[in-house]
């Protein structure tokens, strides 16, 4: 039995709609897990990577910990996939580029209204923060993209499904939106 | 006998004096543009509307149509450079379609869509820009200006107020605005000016109508701008 392709997901710098739409693809979930082995994923909270044929990154690049993980997706993962806005340009997570990241901490952590507390966190766990937030093809070399905010779960499904079956992807018009 | 000319194979009539475009808009053929609107003297700025007429490329906009000439408006290479010009366009500003309200009713939008651009491709420049809100009806994004004129030209031909001019050279190049403070608040602009009526992108929009139109019923969400034309044909419809 020739062993199903291996698909990894992962959100860096996103809120986790990206993920969120494709659960919405519902029932054909089912006919998913026939088709592929997910690997690292929230959906299987396996927390280390293997070798995969496909990865599929949600988010943007904002910090060293999504600089790491990147990195590590396109070390493992044959074919990789930005999947959504702030994947693909940064998305909202990118306005904050309009400022300096002292002056984002400062009013989220010092001067915002109704902190208490003030104090920037600065434990060693918490991932240090970039300058700027990247899409992620200004980190690593990337094979497709899929735009969307998030892409609809018809979106992710006709990509994966002609993905998977060696066809050339094709969208029908209102699948594709940067919205 | 009427002359013509071949657009992508199809015969295109035309009047002398016609440019490229206007044959192909009165033909009701689509020739992607952006800095291009058929109420004012054409500008070939955003080079969108780039052809290939034996071998030379020409902004359709601004090449006379002439007997017998052939052009390419469909093929891949030609869909290939646009896709290059509109990724320019938008890493050089700040797109960020989810946040936008004119998101599904932008031209900048649809051409991109219409020109198979999935992603900007190159380097953000994420420049830093302001946003003008001083006025009490209009507000302007300069994050979303794509420096195609419009508003200057109508600004200036239309409403004899050249409230808009673009100032700096090259990547300097930036929207300005005739009043003492340089805000629009300040300025003799209204909202029944043309030129708050003519922007292709969400960088000029009235106050307080944003979301109108749901998301998902938008002018572009349904059918391509070759077949829907431009917002300023609907200008009711979608503000």
């Amino acid at each position: 039995m020739v062993e199903k392709p291996r698909v990894a997901t992962a959100s860096l710098c996103g809120c986790f709609g990206c993920h969120m739409s494709l659960l919405d693809i519902d029932e054909r979930i089912l006919q998913l897990v026939d088709l592929v082995t997910f690997d690292r994923t929230p959906l299987t909270d396996i927390k280390t990577l293997g070798d995969c044929d496909l990865g599929l990154i949600e988010g943007g690049v904002a910090n060293a910990e999504n600089v790491e993980v990147l990195r590590e997706f396109r070390r493992c993962c044959k074919t990789l996939v930005a999947v959504g806005a702030c994947a693909v340009n940064g998305g909202i997570p990118a306005m904050r580029n309009q400022f300096g990241l002292a002056e984002c901490l400062r009013e989220s952590y010092c001067e915002g209204i109704g902190v208490h507390n003030p104090g920037i966190p600065n434990d060693p766990e918490i991932p240090l923060l970039l300058n700027q937030v990247h899409p992620i093809h200004e980190v690593v070399a990337i094979d497709y993209v899929l735009p969307g905010c998030p892409p609809s779960a018809d979106a992710i499904w006709t990509f994966l499904t002609e993905l998977l079956e060696g066809r050339p992807i094709a969208f029908p018009y209102t699948q594709i939106h940067f919205d | 006998m009427s002359k013509s000319f071949k657009l992508d194979g199809r015969a295109i009539p035309f009047e002398t004096g016609q440019t490229i475009m206007d044959a192909a808009l009165a033909a009701g053929v689509y020739i992607p543009h952006l800095c291009h609107n058929p109420e004012f003297a054409p500008h070939g700025s955003c080079r969108v509307c780039l052809v290939d007429i034996g071998g030379r490329q020409v902004s359709a906009c601004t090449a006379a149509a002439s007997e017998g000439m052939e052009v390419d408006s469909s093929s891949e290479a030609i869909q290939a450079t646009r896709r290059a010009i509109l990724q320019m366009l938008f890493v050089e500003g700040n797109h960020v379609c989810p946040a936008c309200e004119k998101s599904g009713a932008c031209q900048l939008q649809a051409v991109a869509y219409y020109a198979g651009m999935l992603a900007p491709h190159f380097t953000h420049f994420f420049p830093r820009r302001p946003v003008d809100a001083s006025h009490s009806d209009v507000i302007i994004d300069f994050n979303r200006c794509i420096l195609c004129e419009l508003c200057v030209r109508a600004s200036r031909d239309l409403d004899g107020k050249r409230v808009f001019a673009i100032s700096g050279r090259g990547l300097e190049s930036h929207l300005v605005i005739d009043s003492p403070s340089g805000l629009l608040g300040d300025s003799s602009f209204a909202v029944g000016d043309k030129a708050a009526h003519v922007c292709p992108t969400g960088a000029i929009l009235p106050k307080g109508r944003g979301y109108e139109t749901p998301i998902g019923e938008r002018l572009y969400d349904r059918e391509p701008i070759s077949i829907v034309g431009d917002v300023r044909a609907h200008e009711e419809e979608v503000v």
